[in-house]
């Protein structure tokens, strides 16, 4: 199953900026509306939206309509049933409402930048060189507008740590505002070569947050290759030494394809004699979206074709101690003694299954497919699996 | 979507032609056809000779899979970056961390008195004159004040003798004053007290128990081969210790007490029932040892003695009992082979104080004489026993911390033990796994840096070193798993580590 994120209606002249809000459906007292967007179920309902940051109604106004408000409003929105109480909706001029947040799901992260200084080969969110650092005073409001029950939040990108300072005042907003919710970045971990970046991230003293940094290679030439950057193998392994040594904790990321998977065992070596501060290792399938797609034929293997490189690095790892995960697999084409590591990891949203898995014995466990892995290359080994192990 | 010319060839990102340079490694010959390979920081792997002369003759070429596992494991860089030898400097300070900190185990030989006369026993007195050979309650204070003045955080309390229950008031004094000062001082602090359990009486128990006390006992194997190491009157050495063992885990808990054993000529014929008394006993643990050449271990001497070849050959029939015994789903480990394991494979340093360089002597632990003499180490305070005062650093009386660890006789014990600056050790490719041991040198060959194509110290490390190695490398995943398992201390499920 995938959602569809983001709706669009017809903005009346009230709108004249981007608004965020948290989605309610029940009328709010007028102290409390400035945080809320009403989802209003009929035209009469308009009569009372003074105070709100913004109203979504799937009903239509007459092209004529005023209202007696200056309150932003988006009508005739196309669906609005993706939309829960309490999740974070932005409202643009144009009409467009994305869901930035969602409450009830696992996978919520602040998209913070287009922009990247790696350009991997199978990077499944092109980066894009625009100016877009107008967008950390949208994410300092989401980080307001977010739950504090929220057990989770990444920050992701594009490189995040392009934003410098910025990204280190959201850190901040987020352990003073969601102190119970774990913080996870994905970043490349180049910029933190330079010591006193990661030395003053540390410093912020979250509680409760990991950087999630992807290795390709023990070997410099094949990592600054996948990822298309010369130097970017040295940056990142002073980077996570930086970061171990200032205590920030670090995750160590590995996409298995055809360029990886040779040296996999080697990789799980060198990452214990070199990184063994590392909180976790994820060993994660190919995503086929973005660079994947034109790069396809130099990337692509059947996973079942690596099946002893990934069980040798992962046991290499987990028998010294450091935590494991395998990510984007699934349990078809892994070898059963590494499925005790398999993680159901694929986001909700994009997360699906083949019509022959529905006679498998093990699909509640089984992490499934990408959508866009559906729609584009996947193992020819996917079958049931008749019964648990 | 950006175009395909966006993304830049395999070749952009290869190193310059300009050769590669290499990092600091030794080597050693290990079969006819084969080199062994170690760098400062342990990693190791094993070449073939053409290999072998290709990669020191510059021409190895980069596609080849040595060149990138020999550059992904620090022995060769190319191109011009530092960050080879900046994550080498990383693992340098790793293994030598050992030294953060300074001395953290603190012997106190609270009595010379002892109700055994154990052919290798190194000093002990039976004797009934408790003046002459206890330590008094002043001398234990000071030789407190004085460990608190090691920068350590973590501070271990060594009870040791003789029989150091004979002189429990004392015991009492020591770790009832340290606790008091630790109030103020909050280190990690940890007592152990090495005893033959004979003098244990339930008050003592009950002490051990309040003050969280470590026991650790002697074990010598079945009855036959302990009596007979570990002579008493009445020739029942083995069922007391038995007995009291029970009376000290039931009270103490199972996992507070454990226990060495010595290697003795009598010992040489039977490696497995000495291990297998140990698994008998309840122990997850053997370590063993060869006798050391101190005190009466020399001079009643011919009862004891033997060639340093007759233990190996001891050590490996034992070893082989030891994996048997895990083979049979028992959980059981030497402890010489995890320490020596451990430097092997994995980044992490070992506080064993007697492999290291440089030495543990002093620098890792000290040891308080019952009459308040300070040596380096117990073989130095055993040494002196033998009228050789080589390595008294000072006296808890008379000198402080800076003239007792910072004078002469520390620093030239520390120079001659720098295995990178001593003879037959700078070239060995054991180095990184290996200790200096200068008190045996001194003792042995009257040289604090010694001989080591003569040196017993030497072949036994070497040959168990390279008995483990082959182990390693054999047929057998069962070994392998169980020496990584020793190593890193990890336990895996057992249907997962049977695959590994």
């Amino acid at each position: 199953m995938s959602w569809n994120l983001s709706a669009h209606g017809s903005p009346l002249p009230t709108l004249n900026r981007t608004v965020l809000g948290k989605v309610t459906s029940t009328c709010r007292e007028a102290p409390f509306r400035k945080d809320h967007v009403l989802l209003a179920r009929s035209l009469e309902s308009l009569a009372q939206i003074q105070g709100y940051a913004g109203v979504l109604t799937a009903q239509a106004l007459p092209p004529d309509a005023t209202l007696s408000t200056d309150t932003p409003v988006v009508h005739s929105v196309s669906s609005l049933d993706h939309l829960d109480d309490g999740d974070v909706v932005a409202l643009s001029p144009n009409g467009y409402v994305r869901t930035l947040y969602r409450l009830r799901s696992p996978h919520n992260s602040l998209f913070t930048t287009d922009r990247c200084n790696s350009f991997c080969l199978m990077c499944s969110q092109p980066p894009k060189p625009v100016d877009d650092r107008h967008r950390i005073a949208e994410h300092l409001r989401l980080v307001e507008l977010i739950d504090p029950s929220t057990p989770e939040l990444g920050i992701t990108g594009g490189e995040p740590t392009l934003l410098k300072d910025d990204l280190l005042i959201l850190v901040e907003r987020c352990r003073d505002l969601l102190p119970e919710t774990a913080l996870h970045v994905l970043s490349n971990g180049r910029l933190f070569y330079y010591g006193p970046f990661a030395r003053r991230l540390a410093g912020i003293g979250h509680l409760d947050l990991m950087i999630g940094v992807p290795l390709y290679s023990d070997v410099d030439s094949e990592h600054d290759y996948v990822v298309q950057s010369a130097g970017a193998f040295d940056q990142t392994l002073i980077g996570l030494q930086n970061l171990g040594r200032y205590g920030v904790p670090v995750e160590i990321r590995i996409v298995i394809h055809r360029l990886t998977y040779a040296r996999l065992p080697q990789l799980a070596e060198f990452i214990y004699r070199n990184l063994p501060f590392a909180s976790h290792v994820a060993f994660m399938g190919l995503e086929v979206m973005g660079f994947a797609i034109p790069n396809l034929a130099d990337l692509w293997i059947d996973p079942v074709e690596y099946g002893r490189e990934l069980v040798t690095s992962v046991n290499f790892l987990a028998q010294r101690g450091l935590r494991v995960s395998i990510y984007n697999h699934q349990l078809c084409v892994v070898p059963r003694e590494a499925w005790g590591y398999c993680r159901r990891s694929i986001s909700d949203w994009k997360n699906d299954y083949l019509p022959v898995c529905e006679a498998c014995a093990v699909r509640n466990h089984c992490g499934g497919f990408f959508s866009s892995s559906l729609r584009r290359g996947y193992s020819s080994h996917i079958r049931p699996i008749s019964a648990a192990p | 979507m950006a175009p395909l010319s966006a993304f830049q060839p395999r070749e952009r990102y290869r190193p310059p032609d300009a050769g590669y340079r290499l990092l600091p490694f030794r080597f050693m010959r290990w079969t006819a056809e084969e080199l062994l390979l170690v760098n400062d920081v342990g990693e190791f792997l094993f070449l073939e000779d053409g290999c072998f002369r290709d990669l020191t003759a510059h021409r190895l070429p980069p596609h080849d899979p040595k060149y990138l596992d020999l550059k992904s494991k620090h022995f060769l860089a190319d191109g011009t970056s530092n960050v080879p030898i900046e994550l080498l400097a990383t693992k340098y300070r790793t293994k030598k961390s050992f030294l953060d900190g300074f001395t953290k185990l603190h012997m106190f030989v609270v009595t010379l008195r002892c109700d055994h006369s154990c052919h290798y026993c190194q000093v002990s007195r039976v004797s009934t004159n408790r003046t002459r050979y206890d330590m008094s309650a002043e001398t234990a204070r000071r030789a407190v004040d004085l460990m608190f003045q090691s920068p350590s955080p973590a501070l271990k309390v060594e009870l040791q003798g003789g029989e150091p229950l004979l002189n429990f008031d004392v015991i009492r004094s020591i770790v009832e004053y340290a606790k008091e000062k630790n109030q103020r001082e909050g280190r990690d602090l940890e007592f152990v007290v090495t005893t033959n359990l004979v003098p244990l009486t339930d008050g003592i128990l009950a002490f051990l128990k309040e003050h969280s006390v470590l026991v650790s006992t002697s074990l010598d194997g079945p009855d036959f081969i302990h009596n007979a190491n570990r002579a008493r009157k009445g020739n029942d050495s083995h069922e007391i210790t038995i007995r009291n063992l029970e009376r000290v885990r039931q009270v103490l808990g199972h996992d507070r007490v454990s226990a060495i054993m010595t290697t003795t000529k009598a010992s040489l014929a039977h490696p497995r029932e000495i291990v297998d008394e140990y698994v008998r006993q309840g122990f997850q643990a053997i370590f063993l040892r060869s006798i050391s050449p101190y005190g009466f271990a020399t001079r009643t001497g011919e009862a004891a003695r033997y060639e340093m070849t007759e233990f190996l050959s001891f050590y490996k029939v034992a070893l082989d009992r030891v994996i048997e015994i895990n083979r049979s789903g028992l959980d059981f480990t030497e402890v010489f082979a995890q320490i020596l394991l451990r430097k092997m494979l994995t980044p992490f340093p070992t506080g064993y104080v007697d492999l290291q360089s440089p030495t543990g002597a002093g620098l890792g632990a000290v040891a308080y004489n019952y009459n308040g003499e300070v040596y380096a180490s117990d073989e130095a305070r055993m040494l002196s026993e033998m009228g050789d005062e080589s390595f008294r650093l000072g006296n808890v009386h008379t000198d402080g911390h800076a003239e007792i660890f910072g004078g002469e006789t520390l620093l030239s014990l520390v120079e001659a033990s720098i295995l990178e600056t001593l003879p037959g050790c700078t070239d060995c490719a054991f180095l990184p796994y290996c200790g200096a041991d200068p008190i045996f040198h001194h003792r042995t060959q009257n040289d604090v840096m010694g001989h080591r194509p003569t040196s017993a110290f030497c072949l036994k490390n070497m040959s168990i070193l390279r008995h483990l190695f082959d182990l390693l490398r054999g047929e057998d995943p069962f070994v392998r798993s169980l020496f990584t398992r020793w190593a890193t201390g990890v336990r895996l499920d057992r249907h997962v580590e049977a695959v590994a």
